[in-house]
C-alpha cells in the first residue's frame, strides 16, 4: 500500500513542470546552464523518473529520508550528527512538534466546545437554544479562517496591545522565568489555536448532536426515563457514551491533518510547521522533502484508519464479538 | 537578482489588509505621549533594529544559497574586496587600492592592513584565494562560479597582496570582486561547503557577527568588535522571518518591527490616510533595481520586423502603467541602467505614447484591416497575439493595460499568466511564445552580454527572445574587455542608443523600492542616493529615549 502511494506521489511530482534549478537562481544572468547541470546532477535529477523513484526507494528501505535540496543539504526528518559533533537538525523534526502542539491543542479545544453545544443543541431540539448554536457553528464554518486571523490580529495585536500577532516567542522569551516562558507561549499561540478551533466546530457539533438526538430515541432511553432515573443520569450515563462513539471515528480519522498543518495559517503566524514546510518544497521542487512529508502523511494516514477500527472495537462491545450489524 | 515573483496568497491577502484599514477607521491605539519622534537627537551607540523578511536563508554561505535572504544577512557578516559608494562607483571594502595592468588582464588587490576576522584571527590574501578556490571548485555547486572560472591565475605574492590574471580583458571582473563575500580559510578548509555546519554558524570580517539563529522565527546578529571597517551604531540587529506581508504590515503598526518594504498601495494610500501611522512611521522611495519589459519572440513573424515591434512600442502607453499599476510610483525608462548612473545615457528618450504613428508604422508594415473588423490583417492573417507572463499581480495588470491599447491599434491580444516553474520550462526554455512580459535587474555593471548577445540563445541562456544583432554584438565584446570607465561608458551609451532604436523589447518602467521607517531610527540619507537609503546602515542610530524598554539587554 504504502510502495503504491509513495510511486504515484512520486510520479505526479515529477509531471510538474521545472525542477530545483529552475528556481534557486533560474532568472540571474549571473547563473550559467552549466552550474544548473552541475546542480541537476548532483542531485540526480538528469536521471530517467522510474531510476530516481529506484534510488528513493533504496534509501527508503534504510527508512532514510534523505537531504533536502533546498535548505542546505538539512536532513529531510531526523537530525543527523557529523564526525565533528555537529547536529543538524531535521526538517520534519524541527516542524512536526510546532503544528503537533497547536493542532492537539485545538482539538482539545474544539471537543471541549462542541461536546456540550452538541449536547445542548440535541435536547433543546429545535429551541432558540439549538437555533443559536447552529447559527453560530455556521457563520464559523463559514468565514475564510484567513479572513478572521487578520481581523483578530488587527484587534487583539494593533488596536489593543493584547496578544502578539505574530511568531512563536517574543524576542526576549530566553530572558524570562519558566512562568513567563509558559505565558509567552500560550499568548503565541491563542490565535493561530482558536481560529482553526472556531471553524471546526461545526462539524464536530453536529456530529454530537445527530448522535445524540439518535440515541434519545431509542426504547433504552425511554427505559431508564420510566424507571425514574433523573434526566442527568439519563444523558450523561446512557446517552452521551452511545453518541459519542462516532466521533472514535473522526477523531481516527484527523489523525493526518494532525500532523499536516495548514499552509495559510502558518503563513499568516508565522509559524514554521508542517504546512509551510510542504507547500515551500512544492514550489521549490524539493523532492525529498516532498516525498518524505507525503510519506509520513501516507503512513499515518493507515495508522489513523487501523486505529478507529481499534479503538472503536474497545469501546463497542458489540463490534469486538461480532455481533453489531452497522 | 532579477526574479520576482510572488505569492498568491499573499497578494491576496495583502489587498484584503487594504480593504481592512480602509473601512476600520481610526482606532484608539497608540499609547504614546512619549518622546518626540520628529525632534533631532545627537548620533549615539547603541539600541536594537528589529526588521522583518519573508523568507528563511537556506544557508549563510550566499555563494552557495544564491538567494536574496541569504545575501540580506550575509552582507552584515561578511566583506568583500570592492563595493559600490552611494552613487554606485566601485570602492574598496577590504582593499584599499587596486591597480589593472596595461593590458587589462590582470588586476592586483591591496588589502588594507591588520584585517582581522570576528574570531581574532588575521584576515590575509590566503583568505581570498582560498574563497575563489572555494567558489570556483568542481565539487561547490555555485551559481555564480562563471565569472570566477574566467581567472586564468590567482597568486597571493604577500599576505596583502592578491593578483588575478585572466586570459583575456574582462571588464565584468571588478564587479564581480565586488559580489564576491570572503570566506574564512582557517574555519573552512578541507570543508565541504554544502554540508559544513558554518553556514549556520558563521564567522566573518564585517560590522555584524551572528549571535544566534532560531529556525523559522528570527537570526539575530550583534556588532562584531574586530569589524574591519569601524564601528557601526546600532549594537542588535534582529531579523524576524514572517512570510505573510500583511502579518508584517500588522507588525510594523503594532511598533514590533522597524521597518519593512511597502507596495505602492500601503505607500500612496494606506498610510498617509492614518494619522497615527504617519506620525511615527517616514517613508523612502528609491529607484529599485529591476525593470519590467515587453519581449518579442524575434523568431516568430511579425516580430522579426522592426517596424512592427517599433509600432508596438508607440501604441503603448507607459504613462498609464506607471500610473494605474504603480500608482505613479514608478518611470519610465530608455535604457536596461539605473536612471542617475554613469551607464544609463542622458541623450536617449523614451518612446513616447502616439497611435497615430503606430498605425502608419504597421501599415508600412503590410497591416491592413481589410475586412472591417477592427482587427489588422496581413496576407489575409489577422494580427493577433497571446501574452505571457508569470502570476505577478504588476505584470498581468501591465499587460492587460497593454491589451487596450493594442486592441485601439487593431492588434488582438490575449493574455495568458502561469505559475513560475511551468512559464520557465514550458515557454521560456522552448521558445515556444509570442510576447512575454517579465523584469530583468538594472545591474550595476554594464555588460548584459548574457541577455543580448546572439551567442546566448541556447535553451536554458537569457536570450530567449532570439535577439541577433551585429552592432550589439560587437558593442557588447568591446565592453567586456574595456576597463576603463569612462571609454567603458561610451560603449555602453551607444549600446543603449540602439537598443532603443531597434525595440527588441519595450521598456515598461522601473518601481520605486519604498520602505516604511519607524522614526525612532535617524541617520538615514533622505533623498535616497542612487545605491539607495540603506547604503550608510552602520551610521543610522536609534537616539536613547526612543529605544524599545523590553529588549534592552
Amino acid at each position: 500500500m504504502l510502495i503504491g502511494i509513495s510511486l504515484i506521489s512520486f510520479l505526479i511530482m515529477h509531471l510538474a513542470p521545472g525542477d530545483i534549478t529552475n528556481n534557486e537562481a533560474a532568472f540571474n544572468p549571473k547563473a550559467s546552464e552549466e552550474s544548473r547541470q552541475k546542480l541537476r546532477e548532483m542531485y540526480n535529477l538528469d536521471k530517467p523518473v522510474i531510476v530516481q523513484y529506484g534510488l528513493w526507494l533504496k534509501r527508503m528501505a534504510t527508512l532514510d529520508f534523505g537531504k533536502s535540496f533546498a535548505s542546505h543539504q538539512k536532513p529531510v526528518f531526523w537530525q543527523t550528527t557529523d564526525k565533528d559533533g555537529n547536529v543538524t537538525k531535521g526538517l520534519i523534526q524541527e516542524a512536526l512538534p510546532i503544528t503537533l502542539m497547536i493542532n492537539l491543542l485545538g482539538l482539545a479545544i474544539t471537543l471541549l466546545l462542541a461536546i456540550p453545544l452538541g449536547i445542548v443543541a440535541a435536547r433543546r431540539y429545535q429551541g432558540w437554544q439549538d437555533r443559536s448554536i447552529t447559527l453560530f457553528n455556521f457563520i464559523g464554518f463559514s468565514i475564510p479562517g484567513f479572513w478572521l486571523s487578520l481581523l483578530l490580529m488587527y484587534w487583539l495585536g494593533v488596536v489593543n496591545n493584547w496578544f502578539p500577532i505574530s511568531g512563536l516567542h517574543s524576542l526576549d522569551y530566553e530572558s524570562l522565568n519558566t512562568w513567563g516562558k509558559v505565558k509567552d507561549s500560550l499568548a503565541h499561540l491563542f490565535l493561530p489555536v482558536i481560529i482553526p478551533s472556531i471553524t471546526g466546530l461545526a462539524g464536530i457539533t453536529l456530529f454530537v448532536k445527530n448522535g445524540m438526538l439518535d440515541v434519545l430515541h431509542h426504547d433504552y432511553i425511554t427505559t431508564a426515563r420510566a424507571k425514574g432515573l433523573n434526566e442527568r443520569k439519563v444523558i450523561y450515563t446512557h446517552a452521551l457514551r452511545n453518541a459519542l462513539l462516532p466521533l472514535i471515528t473522526i477523531i481516527g480519522l484527523s489523525i493526518p491533518g494532525l500532523i499536516g498543518g495548514s499552509v495559510i495559517a502558518e503563513t499568516i503566524f508565522a509559524i514554521p510547521g508542517m504546512g509551510k514546510l510542504f507547500f515551500d518544497a512544492v514550489l521549490m521542487r524539493d523532492f525529498p522533502v516532498v516525498m518524505g512529508i507525503l510519506t509520513i502523511g501516507s503512513a499515518l494516514t493507515l495508522i489513523g484508519n487501523l486505529l478507529a477500527d481499534v479503538m472503536y472495537a474497545w469501546a463497542d462491545p458489540r463490534v469486538r464479538r461480532g455481533v453489531a450489524k452497522d | 537578482m532579477t526574479k520576482t515573483h510572488s505569492g498568491f496568497i499573499k497578494s491576496a491577502s495583502v489587498s484584503f489588509v487594504s480593504l481592512l484599514l480602509l473601512a476600520c477607521g481610526s482606532p484608539h491605539s497608540t499609547p504614546d505621549a512619549g518622546p518626540d519622534l520628529n525632534k533631532s537627537y545627537p548620533a549615539e551607540s547603541g539600541g536594537t533594529l528589529i526588521s522583518a523578511m519573508t523568507g528563511e536563508p537556506s544557508g549563510l554561505i550566499s555563494m552557495i544559497a544564491g538567494e536574496s535572504a541569504s545575501s540580506a544577512i550575509t552582507s552584515n557578516i561578511f566583506n568583500t574586496l570592492l563595493k559600490y559608494d552611494k552613487n554606485l562607483e566601485l570602492e574598496g571594502d577590504l582593499v584599499k587600492s587596486w591597480e589593472i595592468s596595461a593590458d587589462q588582464k590582470t588586476i592586483t588587490f591591496r588589502l588594507k592592513p591588520n584585517l582581522k576576522w570576528a574570531d581574532n584571527k588575521p584576515l590575509t590574501s590566503d583568505d581570498v584565494l582560498f574563497t575563489w578556490q572555494a567558489v570556483t571548485n568542481e565539487k561547490t555547486a555555485s551559481p555564480y562560479a562563471s565569472d570566477f572560472q574566467l581567472v586564468k591565475k590567482a597568486e597571493t605574492p604577500d599576505p596583502l597582496t592578491f593578483r588575478v590574471s585572466y586570459e583575456q580583458a574582462y571588464a565584468p571582473a571588478l564587479d564581480s570582486w565586488a559580489g564576491l563575500q570572503i570566506l574564512p580559510k582557517h574555519l573552512l578548509q578541507g570543508q565541504d561547503l554544502h554540508t559544513t555546519p558554518f553556514v549556520r554558524n558563521p564567522v566573518g570580517s564585517h560590522y555584524y557577527k551572528l549571535d544566534s539563529w532560531t529556525h523559522g522565527e528570527n537570526l539575530r546578529l550583534s556588532r562584531n568588535p574586530n569589524s574591519v571597517l569601524g564601528q557601526a551604531r546600532i549594537d542588535h540587529l534582529v531579523t524576524r522571518i514572517i512570510p505573510d506581508n500583511s502579518a508584517q504590515f500588522l507588525e510594523l503598526m503594532a511598533d514590533h518591527i522597524d521597518y519593512m518594504g511597502l507596495d505602492p498601495i500601503k505607500y500612496s494610500r494606506i498610510i498617509p490616510a492614518r494619522p497615527e501611522l504617519q506620525k511615527k512611521l517616514a517613508l523612502y522611495k528609491e529607484l529599485g533595481n529591476s525593470y519590467t519589459y515587453m519581449g518579442f519572440n524575434l523568431k516568430h513573424k511579425p516580430f522579426d520586423d522592426v517596424r512592427v515591434r517599433r509600432a508596438i512600442n508607440y501604441a503603448i502607453d507607459k504613462q498609464e502603467i506607471i500610473d494605474g499599476v504603480y500608482l505613479g510610483l514608478g518611470i519610465n525608462i530608455a535604457s536596461p541602467y539605473k536612471p542617475g548612473t554613469r551607464w544609463s545615457n542622458p541623450a536617449l528618450k523614451p518612446y513616447p505614447y502616439d497611435p497615430a504613428k503606430a498605425r502608419e508604422l504597421l501599415k508600412e508594415a503590410g497591416f491592413t484591416d481589410s475586412n472591417g473588423d477592427g482587427i489588422l490583417e496581413r496576407d489575409g492573417k489577422p494580427f493577433a497575439f497571446e501574452i505571457v507572463t508569470n502570476q505577478n499581480k504588476e505584470r498581468e495588470k501591465s499587460a492587460v493595460l497593454i491589451q487596450r491599447r493594442l486592441k485601439e491599434v487593431g492588434i488582438d491580444v490575449k493574455i495568458r499568466a502561469i505559475e513560475w516553474a511551468s512559464f520557465i520550462s514550458r515557454f521560456i526554455k522552448t521558445g515556444d511564445f509570442d510576447v512575454v512580459v517579465l523584469g530583468w535587474g538594472l545591474g550595476l555593471d554594464p555588460d548584459q552580454y548574457n541577455i543580448w548577445h546572439s551567442s546566448q540563445q541556447a535553451p536554458g541562456q537569457f536570450n530567449f527572445i532570439g535577439y541577433s544583432n551585429p552592432a550589439i554584438d560587437k558593442l557588447l565584446e568591446q565592453g567586456r574587455v574595456e576597463l576603463n570607465p569612462d571609454k567603458r561608458m561610451k560603449i555602453y551609451h551607444e549600446f543603449s542608443r540602439v537598443l532603443l532604436e531597434d525595440s527588441p523589447i519595450v521598456y515598461l518602467s522601473a518601481g520605486y523600492g519604498l520602505t516604511a521607517i519607524n522614526k525612532r531610527v535617524k541617520g538615514i540619507d533622505d533623498p535616497a542616493p542612487p545605491a539607495g537609503i540603506g547604503h550608510n546602515s552602520q551610521d543610522w542610530y536609534i537616539p536613547q529615549p526612543l529605544r524599545r524598554n523590553e529588549i534592552n539587554r
